[in-house]
């Protein structure tokens, strides 16, 4: 028989005002098991916590229930309080009193009355615990890093530095992202490849870090502290490393007209290329759908030409297996589709451009050589139109934007027109905007600047629709302010597009089991207090894969997520959750069906011996977990037909006990 | 006078089916309007005035026969706000109201032209009379 200690906490007026905590405590000290009683104002201050330690002792309790707020907010508290006057831990139990009681109810009898079976229930519960000792598990002291544009980077860098291995995984040929794409950077306007490649460099020399480029994550197996993560590296038939990426055969290769991705198919590239003079590794690639000898074997002009014999049409897509200790996502973001926007022509008139392209045009190894034409003739544009919120803050058109704010746009365009305006002072440039939105540290100055030495023409109000007409662009738009509508024939038109996440994103969250908001964004496993963690133990965010980020944010945020990854490798081990399945040998019937539901693959099944009777070996197959891997969802105890699996903590018998409780 | 406007306010939220409060003032509307020179009050000020309850205006302009009712504000509003449908309210809200017509019986006269079919002569004195 278990000897109970009930603790009624008033919670200030939280709870006291409407449950009357005295006649819990009086009502709860007649229940079968409970020798002690008490109620107090604060029980999670020192001098509550000293109360329950005192009647530990002087009771000689076995068992505790604290009837309070959520266990969310205080279970970890007074099973520390438990654990410190010699009880086990997991012999306390919280019967939550203030969320599901005393919040949602008025009238003081009702939340009396509920409040009495609430704390029955936990200690029915409390008369069936057992002692329980958590196991500990090993931690693989090495990062993965999915993803290697700046969050990813930065990430990787910050946890090499602490002395710990890390992996950066890059679906694309090279490292460095969307920034490596851009050309200045607001605020301070230093060039984004200045500040860039350096740290390329800087992971690729860095002893402890190892880039998987053009590869993807294939499979992730474990748990915190323990992942098993298969790597799929593409063939890109070269050898990464023969390759000396001196260029010769990017130079040589007869397919001239592929679409060039990093300059936004804005120009062309060979079949085999190198995306950018900085890329890292730098390293040749074959895109396999342009190539003649891989697609018809009549070629070869790569590996005739190549001195260092790098070139292997042979290679294929190859597996690799490693372990983790942790993950940090950072899959970053991609402009959305402009195809369906027919009132701004983009799919009309090539001299309708997303920023992100104009960022390639403005950018000195971009397609135009940094020299501002327009895509369509090559002329000098004099009158450029910005759009800003393209696709943002879009509640109507869930099939054609996004409800959030981008949150980037407002800066690039600033930056996009007073450089333009800068470089070209023979042009007009108009800004249309709903709002300037503008946080940030030196971002308002910044903004204003381009107004008021600039010149560029903030305009309140969007723009209608935009008509190609000959050679021009007709931008019908409204000027609130002044109230009018204004017709400009423009040279250019760039479209500030909303961002989303990387379309990887989606299948990555659901290796990783970790979960998303309805726009794939990453969740965090709190929205204030913790930001770089996602809410599946061991997973970590990093960059604008967590939402719409600039670049300083970015870097602070891969910074933080790399604090926590190292606060995890530091440990040696780590404390597992001892509420585990396990099976009862004797009622397992072999079938499977545990070992089919859990999630985790934590359940194995071997054969083993039984004493049968009059002297005789039987060898049954039989269920066994590995409490190690085990999350203790319970998916298992459910499934398994003979009753054999129960969760330690959780049992079927206690959970029955409560709602007999409840019931009486 | 006051409780009535109130009520017009109310009966053309109703009427329409628009939310005026979900309007981020954008102005995407009047931009792309194309009888925006032919009108007094432009889209985006139809909501922004019955979202504010300043009716009477809307009531008494031109504006309300302006609209072509194209629907391209509808189609291109980022809020889903259907400012045409806020003019049709406002129209219908003149147009239904008992001895409240724009035009007499004795005015149709002035009107006519020799391309007016002899059916909505007809009509008009039919309507122009109650």
């Amino acid at each position: 028989m278990q000897r109970i200690g009930v603790f009624v906490c008033w919670c200030g007026s939280n709870i006291a005002a409407t449950v009357d905590v005295e006649a819990v405590s009086q009502a709860l000290a007649k229940e079968p098991g409970v020798v002690h009683s008490a109620n107090y104002q604060y029980m999670c201050s020192q001098a509550g916590q000293d109360l329950i330690r005192a009647a530990i002792k002087e009771h000689k309790l076995t068992g505790i229930v604290v009837c309070s707020c959520s266990p969310r907010m205080h279970e970890m508290t007074f099973r520390k309080t438990a654990e410190s006057a010699g009880i086990n831990p997991y012999m306390v139990e919280i019967a939550n009193i203030r969320e599901q009681c005393s919040w949602i109810h008025k009238d003081i009898l009702t939340g009396t009355e509920k409040a009495i079976v609430l704390g029955r229930t936990a200690i029915a519960k409390v008369n069936l615990n057992a002692p329980l000792t958590a196991g500990e598990s090993p931690v693989t002291k090495r990062a993965l890093v999915i993803g290697g544009g700046i969050a990813g980077i930065q990430t990787a860098l910050d946890i090499a530095d602490a002395g710990f291995e890390v992996d950066i995984v890059e679906k694309n040929p090279t490292i460095g992202g969307k920034m490596a794409q851009l050309d200045k950077t607001f605020p301070t306007l230093d060039c984004a490849a200045c500040i860039l490649t350096p740290k390329m460099v800087d992971v690729a020399q860095h002893e402890k870090i190892r880039i998987f480029s053009y590869s993807e994550v294939a499979a992730v197996k474990g748990f915190v502290g323990n992942f098993d993560v298969t790597i799929k590296k593409k063939a890109r038939y070269v050898r990464e490393d023969v390759c000396t990426g001196c260029g010769l055969c990017t130079e040589k290769c007869p397919v001239k007209k592929v679409p060039n991705e990093f300059n936004l198919g804005m120009d062309t590239r060979r079949a085999i290329y190198i995306p950018f003079a900085q890329a890292v590794p730098k390293v040749a690639t074959i895109d396999a759908d342009y190539c003649n000898m891989l697609k018809n074997g009549k070629c070869g002009v790569c590996s005739k030409v190549c001195t260092a014999k790098a070139i292997d049409y042979e290679q294929k897509d190859t597996l690799i297996e490693e372990k983790y200790g942790a993950i940090v996502v950072a899959t970053g973001f991609n402009p959305i589709s402009m195809e369906k926007f027919d009132e701004y022509a983009y799919s009309q008139s090539k001299d309708v451009v997303t920023s992100l392209e104009f960022e390639r045009i403005m950018n000195a190894a971009g397609p135009t050589q940094g020299k501002l034409v327009r895509p369509s003739d090559g002329k000098h544009p004099h009158t450029l139109v910005f759009v800003q919120c393209v696709g943002s803050r879009c509640a109507n058109c869930a099939e054609k934007g996004k409800e959030y704010c981008s949150k980037i746009c407002c800066m690039y365009t600033a930056k996009h027109a007073m450089l333009t305006r800068d470089k070209y002072p023979d042009t007009d440039v108009y800004v249309f905007y709903i709002d300037v939105r503008t946080p940030g540290k030196n971002f308002d100055e910044f903004y204003r600047r381009a107004a008021e030495e600039y010149g560029v023409h903030y305009v309140k109000g969007m723009v209608g629709k935009v008509m190609p007409e000959g050679d021009k662009l007709m931008v019908r738009a409204s000027d609130l302010i002044a109230n009018k509508q204004i017709n400009i024939a423009a040279d250019m038109v760039i479209l500030a597009a909303a961002i989303e996440p990387d379309k990887s994103a989606r299948s990555i969250a659901t290796m990783l089991t970790a979960s998303m908001d309805t726009n794939d964004f990453f969740t965090e496993a709190h929205p204030k207090l913790r930001p770089v963690e996602s809410p599946t133990a061991g997973i970590f965010l990093s960059g604008a894969c967590q939402g719409p980020k600039d670049i300083p944010e970015t870097v602070a945020q891969a910074g933080a997520a790399a604090a926590k990854v190292i606060g995890l490798l530091a440990k040696d081990k780590l404390k597992g959750n001892p509420c585990v399945a396990s099976s009862n040998e004797l009622m397992c019937n072999g079938c499977s069906s545990c070992e089919r539901v859990c999630p985790y693959g934590a359940i194995s099944y071997v054969d083993k011996e039984f004493r049968g009777p009059n002297r005789t070996v039987l060898v049954r197959r039989v269920a066994q977990v590995n409490p190690a891997v085990c999350q203790g969802c319970g998916a298992c105890t459910v499934a398994c037909p003979s009753g054999a699996m129960d969760l330690k903590g959780f049992a079927t018998k206690q959970i029955m006990a409560e709602v007999d409780a409840i019931c009486k | 006078m006051e409780k009535n406007l109130n009520n017009a306010r109310e009966e053309i939220i109703r009427r329409s089916g628009v939310n005026p409060s979900k309007c981020m003032k954008c102005g995407k509307c009047s931009g792309t309007c194309p009888a925006y020179d032919e009108m007094e009050y432009h889209p985006h000020q139809f909501v922004y005035m019955v979202e504010t309850g300043d009716i009477e205006p809307l009531l008494k302009s031109q504006s309300i026969y302006r609209c072509l009712s194209c629907f391209a504000c509808v189609d291109r509003c980022p809020r889903g706000v259907e400012p045409a449908k806020i003019v049709e309210a406002v129209r219908l809200e003149v147009i239904r109201q008992q001895g409240a017509n724009h035009l007499k019986a004795e005015g149709v006269a002035e009107n006519l032209d020799e391309e007016i079919p002899q059916q909505a002569i007809v009509t008009a004195f039919r309507k122009y009379t109650k």
